[in-house]
Formats: C-alpha cells, structure tokens, sequence
C-alpha cells in the first residue's frame, strides 16, 4: 500500500523529471568546461601527429636523403618521391610529396624515417581552396618544417625516450 | 471499397537519426512497420581486400577505421590473429595496457552510444554529458597515440610505446588563469595513470548522472520499455553478441568464456538483462560502464607497480628501439627489412575474436606463408544485428525504428567493412 502510494505521489509530481531538470538547473550555473576554440586551445600531447613537415640538421642541410622508406611503409601509398644526385654528389630527393587527401596519420612514415626527416607536425589547422593546396611539395613541406622547427624539435625530444 | 496499398519509405541514407549511411526501405501500414529492409554498403571501403595487398603492420590504421568508435578493440582483434600465427607470446605489461586501453574504448564507445541513442529519442542534454566524459578519454588517446580516435597503437607483439610520464596541460587563457587554470590542470599534473585514475573516480558520479537523466525518465521508458523485444533463444539464433545478446539474459561475454590478453585476471561481472527490450539493454550498458571502470582501476594499479617492456624484443617482427636503430648494424637492418618488406607469418588460418563493445568483433585471417595475408575476413558484430532489424522493429511504430537503431548500436564503418 505505502509503496503504491509512493508510486502515486511520485508519479503526479513529476518527481523524476524534477530530479533530472536538479542536475541540469545545476549545471547552467556551475563553472563552463567548455572550451572557448579558436581563442583557447585544448591541450596537445607531444605525440600528436597532424600536418607533415620536412626537417633540416641544425647546419640547414636537409636531413631526408631519399631511402624512400617512407614511401614503402605508407599504407595509404600517399607519399611519393624522385630521387638524384645533387651537385656536390650526394643523395637527395627531387621530388617528395605526400597527398594529404590520401593520409591516413598513421604515423608510419615518421616511426619509419631513420633520420627524423618526415615528422608528423603538431598543427591540425589547415585547409584548402582547391586540391592542390592539400598536396605537399618537397618546398612545402620543408616551408613547414622551417616555422614550426621550435616545436616540432620539442616535441621529438620530450618523446624521444619511449620511441 | 478502394483497394489500400502499404505504404513504402525510404528512411535514411542521410536521416540523422540513421547512424551515418543505414537506408531502411520500410514498408507502412499507416504507421505500423510492416517490413524494414536494411540496405547496406554505402560505406564500402574494401577494408577485406585492401588487407591483401598490403604488409600486415599496415593494415593495422585501417582496423580503427572499421568500428570508429571502439578503435583500440579492432585493432587488439587483428594483432592478436597476427600473434596467434606467429606464436608469439606478448610481454605481461604491454596486456595490461591493451586490457585497459579495451576497457577505455569500451566507455568511449558506450558514451558515444547513450549520446547518439538519447539524443535520437529527444533527449538532448545527454548527448553534451557524454561527450564531456568522452573529451578525457579522448586526451588520454591523444597521450599515448598521438591522435585522438585512430590510435594506431597496439602493435603484434605488444604496444608501439610506453604510457607517458605526463600529461599535455591547458595553458592560460583570457578566461582561465590563476586558481581556475591551476584547477583545471589539476589532474593533470602527474602521469598519464594519474589522469586516468582522477578519471575512474570520477566516473561513477557521472554515471549516476545519466542515469537520473534517464533510469526514472517516464519519457524514456515509453520510448524504449518492452521496443525491440529479442527473445534469447533467437537472440542466439540471430548470433547477437555483446550487450544485445545480454540484454537478453544470456551471460555470454568473451571475456569471461575465452579470456585472451590478462582478462582472466581481472575482477568483474558481466550484467545480463532480463526482459531482452531496449530498457533492458540500456541497462547492461550502463553497468557496463562501472564494470570497465573497475577493469581499468585494476589495470593502473598493476601498470603503476610493474614497469617493464610494452612489446616484443624480437626485432624479426617489431622494431627496434630508436637508439638501437640508429647505433647498431643490425638494427638498422631489421629497421628497414620491417619497413620495406614487413615479416612473413607461415602458412595456417586462426580466428581471433575480442568482446569489443558492440559484441564480438573477430579476425578470421589465412596466411600462405607470406608477408601479407591470403584472405582476411572481418566478423563484425553490427552486421548480425542489423541482421536482425526486420524482426526487431515489425509490428512496432515508425517512431521506435529509431529507437532500435539506437539500441542495437549500429556503426556503419563496421557493418560495410
């Protein structure tokens, strides 16, 4: 009986909308955990893997020497690459693109790349008019690694120990 | 008298409420669903063959694409139908991290699941309490994988690195600075494990969130008791694994019946429903969620006193270290022959099966002695149950299609491979 009752009394109350209207009243008024994007930025882990980049010795001699073992390891088969002997003799690419249409961020190519060249750089904001904004020269991807070189080799060294 | 004629709709391909690509052809009775044919394969990515043509290690980006909600479980199915050929045993350390990372990705995957699934039937705020769980979790992907949903990360013998010693912390902001931002990074001052136990105590709270949004909710019991009954012997018949099957009463749950990684040694129950309609399944899945909270709690406590090596030291089939890489003779050579031409797995065929959070998700993989597979077969749970949806939703109302898309979970990454 006094369950039945209780039943009623609930039930005619709207008791349990009341209890779930409680904790969303609540909320409108708590602390917004929201993050305010483009103005704030959620945190970003060292690993991140975003845009390619190309990176350089300290000495600004190009560190990617063309074992194309990027090319090999890439699942997506995104990476494509041309490689000559340069003037002074040594092996460079003359062509190095990666259709980041075709990426899939797997992170192969950097794990793969035994002289840190190709590195998966920490920028997720990028975009393009047409389709071949997304199609990253050698130029570019060297371009990039260039601007975010601070960040990039920060990035390595605070890894470098689990790789 | 006229004659009457049903009446025939397409719902989906692109209704929101369809859960990506499904197109139901429904054919009404005024409202009464009297046949729902499910077409598939608007997502078709080849996934089977693609695998043929490749090395094994990279097929492993596009195991997370499959059921793109529970990453870590497809690809933990398909390396260890790798580890199973070879005969490879993976370091214990490496199986507590896959253990835990499978129980993430299960919460991942269920609160994706009762945002979709809430927000489908009206109600709106749970989908924002989800997905605010599902932020941490998300970050403590990003920390050990470097990507927030296709982690690629668990690799044949054991995991490509370690857990990190620290988390990415929030910096300051025009609205967060001093006490708040301090606030605000407070779990993430320490480990990795840190921020994923400050997780687990937090959990349970949340749960009990949902569920005083939704448990009591006289909406959301008209809306799902007694929709989408599923007996358990046709359940078994229709070969429903997962919540759906135990949500119909049978306490099948890979974990317990064929325990693989360390789940033999992990403490939990299995929750099992008992009237077999959505209610009931809703119900498992939100048990679910403390069971796999109580798994990972478990799995940082053996993960914080036992360091040692995340995966295999067999440098045929994983990598070498980095140091070791760029150091030493052979193991540049192992280096590039992994990159280049991968490793052969001799000749057999193995099923390898994980209760993954939609139900058992399994690799049927043949190898003919090569560095790719033969033949790669994906058994994916979805694809049964979507099997499933004429039975499920005849007789019902046009409004409770929705409702059993909801419950039975349905990813198309999955379903159409």
């Amino acid at each position: 009986m006094y369950y039945r009752i209780r039943h009623y009394v609930k039930s005619f109350s709207l008791w349990e909308l009341l209890k779930g209207l409680n904790l969303t009243g609540h909320y409108l008024f708590a602390e917004k955990f929201t993050v305010r994007y483009p103005e704030e930025k959620a945190p970003q882990s060292p690993r991140f893997r975003g845009q390619h980049a190309l990176r350089r010795y300290p000495d600004g001699e190009e560190r990617c020497i063309a074992c194309k073992l990027c090319e090999a390891v890439c699942p997506a088969l995104a990476i494509t690459i041309e490689s000559g002997v340069r003037e002074d003799g040594s092996r460079r690419t003359t062509r190095y693109d990666i259709d980041l249409v075709k990426c899939i961020f797997c992170g192969f190519c950097q794990e793969a790349c035994p002289v840190d060249a190709i590195v998966e750089s920490p920028i997720y904001e990028y975009f393009g008019n047409q389709r071949d904004d997304l199609l990253m020269t050698k130029e570019r991807l060297l371009a990039v690694g260039e601007t975010w070189q601070k960040k990039i080799d920060g990035n390595l060294a605070q890894d470098s120990k689990y790789r | 008298m006229p004659e009457i004629h049903n009446f025939t709709l397409n719902f989906g391909p692109q209704h929101p409420a369809a859960h990506g690509v499904l197109r139901l052809v429904l054919e009404l009775d005024g409202e009464v669903i009297v046949r729902a044919d499910p077409h598939i394969g608007l997502l078709h990515r080849a996934t089977e063959k693609l695998a043929e043509n490749k090395p094994y290690n990279q097929s492993i980006g596009y195991m997370d694409r499959l059921d793109y909600v529970s990453m870590m479980c497809n690809e933990h199915a398909y390396v260890s139908a790798i580890e199973r050929l070879l005969g490879i045993e993976v370091p214990i350390r490496a199986q507590y991290i896959r253990v835990m990372f499978d129980e993430i990705t299960r919460i991942l995957n269920h609160l994706m699941w009762i945002g979709a699934h809430a927000l489908d039937i009206g109600a709106m705020s749970m989908f924002l309490y989800a997905f605010r769980e599902r932020e941490d979790l998300m970050d403590v992907y990003e920390a050990v994988s470097g990507t927030r949903m296709h982690a690629t990360y668990y690799r044949p013998g054991g995991v490509y690195r370690d857990l990190p010693d620290s988390m990415p912390q929030y910096d300051a902001s025009r609205w967060r600075k001093g006490a708040k931002l301090k606030q605000l990074n407070r779990a993430r001052e320490g480990t990795l494990l840190d921020f994923v136990e400050d997780f687990t105590a937090r959990f349970p709270g949340c749960v009990d969130e949902y569920e005083t949004l939704l448990t009591d909710n006289r909406i959301w019991k008209q809306r799902t008791v007694d929709i989408g009954i599923v007996t358990p012997e046709r359940a078994l018949q229709l070969g429903f694994s997962g919540p759906m099957l135990r949500g119909s009463g049978i306490a099948w749950d890979l974990r317990k019946k064929q325990p693989y990684a360390v789940y033999d040694k992990m403490d939990f129950d299995i929750p099992v429903g008992a009237t077999g309609d959505s209610y009931d399944r809703y119900l498992v899945r939100i048990e679910e969620f403390r069971q796999s909270n109580r798994i990972i709690k478990q799995c940082i406590d053996w993960l914080r006193a036992n360091p040692g090596p995340v995966i295999l030291e067999n440098n045929k089939i994983a990598s070498p270290k980095r140091q070791q890489m760029k150091g030493e003779m052979e193991g540049l050579i192992h280096h590039f022959k992994l990159a280049t031409e991968g490793y052969c797995i001799p000749e057999g065929e193995v099923y390898a099966a994980v209760e993954a959070p939609k139900g058992e998700f399994g690799i049927y993989m043949i190898s003919d002695g090569a560095n790719k597979p033969y033949r790669l077969k994906i058994r994916a749970p979805g694809f049964a149950h979507l099997a499933a949806m004429d039975e499920m939703v005849r007789g019902h109302m046009l409004a409770d299609v929705v409702a059993i898309i909801g419950t039975q979970d349905i990813v198309f990454g999955e379903v159409d491979r």
